[in-house]
């Protein structure tokens, strides 16, 4: 799935990284945890969650994703959208909460293949 | 390449907005020397977790990496309040954190069951009173 598509799933507004929207994600990840977050390899991933900080955005980091959704309208502040640009990671904001965020992405396909059995 | 390139650290403990600069840098550092992106991912998670342990539990830190020819060691030194049980703290989910901690995306009780998981090998040497250091190695 394109990020493109997920901000149109997600009605989402892009904060920074407009150029990117043709990057492929392939898997999606949904937690305030940063340690759950981290615990799981999964390449080309997008975070969801309504955790707004500057590890927000080095834990998406560390793990390659490529793009964090924040949701509940949550917005990045001006260092964290620097960081993100550093680290080429796209960054929107949705209105909808983390359950139907995730049910959309899901229900469209993103990560179903990875089991978690 | 013969003598290891070795990096150091302080990482601040009074500042939470800063933790993790310290990984993100020698995330940014590896890369520029060419190693494999699953190699850095291993040592830049797990110093990353390490990190982070050391500014909410034990006032910060200190952190040195050494990269040598057959392998990356990650050293964490603090003086904080030491791990008491450290059978108990290496248990997924078992964490002491509070809710302002919480409130901050950590607290999970997955940071050192995650620095073992993404390490070829992991030592914590630690104190109660005295500080904690966290010896870990990811084999080239
Ligand atoms: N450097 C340290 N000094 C003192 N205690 C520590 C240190 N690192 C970890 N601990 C103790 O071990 C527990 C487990 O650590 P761990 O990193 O697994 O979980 P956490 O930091 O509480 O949560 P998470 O890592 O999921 O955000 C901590 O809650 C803390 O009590
Ligand atoms: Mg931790």
């Amino acid at each position: 799935m394109k990020i493109r598509e997920i901000k149109d799933l997600l009605q989402a507004e892009i904060v920074c990284g407009e150029d990117q929207l043709d990057r492929e994600v392939i898997s999606a990840c949904c937690s305030d945890m940063m340690s759950d977050v981290l615990a799981y390899v999964k390449d080309q991933g997008v975070l969801l969650t309504g955790l707004v900080n500057a590890q927000t955005i080095r834990t998406a980091g560390m793990m390659d994703m490529v793009c964090i959704v924040f949701v509940r309208d949550k917005r990045p502040t001006d260092s964290m959208i620097e960081l993100a640009q550093e680290c080429g990671i796209v960054l929107m904001y949705t209105a909808l909460r983390a359950y139907e965020a995730s049910g959309r992405l899901y229900h469209a396909g993103l990560g179903r293949s990875t089991s978690h059995e | 390449m013969n003598e290891p390139i070795r990096f150091h650290f302080d990482v601040d403990g009074e500042n939470f907005s800063s933790a993790g600069e310290a990984s993100v840098t020698v995330k940014k550092r590896l890369r520029q020397l060419g190693y494999p992106p699953d190699v850095i991912r291993k040592v830049s998670v797990a110093m990353y977790e390490g990190e982070i342990n050391m500014v909410i539990h034990a006032h910060g830190g200190e952190a040195d990496i050494e990269v040598g020819k057959s392998e990356i060691v990650i050293i964490l030194r603090d003086k904080g309040p030491g791990i008491a049980n450290v059978d108990l703290a290496m248990q997924e989910g078992y964490s002491t954190a509070r809710d302002n901690i919480r409130a901050l995306g950590f607290g999970a009780g997955m940071g050192l069951p995650n620095m073992k998981k993404y390490t070829d090998s992991m030592h914590i040497d630690t104190e109660v009173g005295v500080g904690t250091t966290i010896t870990m190695k990811v084999l080239l």
